[in-house]
């Protein structure tokens, strides 16, 4: 967890922003938002209902408003006025319909991958792949420093294109996962092109 | 009827304060910030358990997925809550990023310059 001296009171006038921390089922994803977040990570609870109201006859079936699902997020202030809020994706593979909701006005996202199970973020990177609007990159959290692969092999596995950055980190550094967000919004800038002309 | 209610776990009971709606009537989006610009005590007596936990943990700014974790409510009943203190004018929904008009090349450098001073 990172202690920073601004963070304990956010101005009344902040605004806030969001990233997503995707991946595979123990991928890491808590241990990346912990070690960047401010905040101890937290999980809240989304209902069931709240994205299957449409096809649902909740009258019929109340007992199913009991679902829920975790999802764990950390906090980082970046100045007083603006709060960077890092969101880990439900693990469960049922539980896709809430990705839609997390990435609703994030800025991108971090897809972390388990080098020893390359294949659990297959679902994620499928996922972003269809998101157009937001830019992701992929980072192998490589938990013992070493990637057995060269990274181009993993790139082919991934069958990502050449645009999309993909890199190492060691989820649980403070360092390495600045760097691998950092990383995020150097590439989300090129992904919105260039500012517009005034 | 009576029956059924007793044996339901506490978590849904809040639906009974939301009057059944499960959908806010703004978009809230989980990192959306709320706060109470003017704490009041006689409206805090006056509201309803869940409501009056919502406006008194805001006098300090809160997204609502902290609200959430901090209550241990569910997502959709804070959204409908939150919506409802506001519409009252009891709570003040701060825009995020996207919704503030900050362009978006601004935003990721500011994003950029905040995340290089946080220290390893």
């Amino acid at each position: 967890m990172v202690s920073r001296p601004s963070s304990t009171e956010l101005s009344p006038t902040a605004i806030s922003t969001k990233i997503v921390i995707a991946g595979g089922f123990g991928a890491g994803k808590t241990t990346f938002v912990r070690s960047i977040s401010e905040i101890e990570p937290v999980t809240t609870e989304a209902l069931m209902t709240e994205a299957s109201q449409d096809f649902d006859d909740l009258a019929a079936t109340p007992e199913k408003i009991t679902t829920t699902v975790a999802m764990d997020f950390g906090r980082v202030s970046l100045d007083q006025e603006l709060a960077l809020y890092l969101f880990g994706t439900p693990g469960q593979d049922r539980f896709w319909f809430l990705w839609d909701d997390l990435i609703r006005g994030a800025l991108g996202a971090v897809v972390l991958a388990d080098p020893r199970r390359l294949a659990d973020c297959f679902p994620a990177v499928e996922y972003f792949e269809n998101v157009p609007e937001a830019p992701f990159i992929v980072a192998l959290n490589c938990f013992d420093g070493i990637l057995p692969f060269e990274l181009d092999d993993v790139r082919a596995a991934l069958a990502i294109g050449p645009e999309v950055p993909l890199l190492t980190c060691d989820a649980r550094d403070t360092a390495s996962a600045v760097y691998t967000l950092t990383e995020l919004v150097r590439y989300a800038m090129n992904f919105a092109g260039p500012p517009a002309l005034v | 009827m009576k029956g059924t209610a007793m044996l339901r776990s506490s978590r849904v009971r809040p639906y009974a304060i939301t009057g059944g709606r499960t959908i806010a009537r703004m978009p809230l989006l989980l990192e959306t910030l709320v706060s109470v610009p003017d704490y009041d005590l006689m409206v805090h007596q006056m509201l309803v358990a869940e409501s009056r936990d919502i406006y008194a943990l805001c006098r300090s700014v809160q997204s609502i997925a902290e609200i959430s974790a901090a209550l241990d409510m569910p997502l959709g009943v804070v959204r409908v809550l939150v919506s409802d203190l506001a519409d009252d004018g009891r709570l003040r929904i701060h825009p995020t990023a996207v919704h503030a008009g900050v362009p978006e090349h601004m935003l990721l450098e500011r994003v950029l310059r905040g995340l290089q001073t946080i220290k390893h």
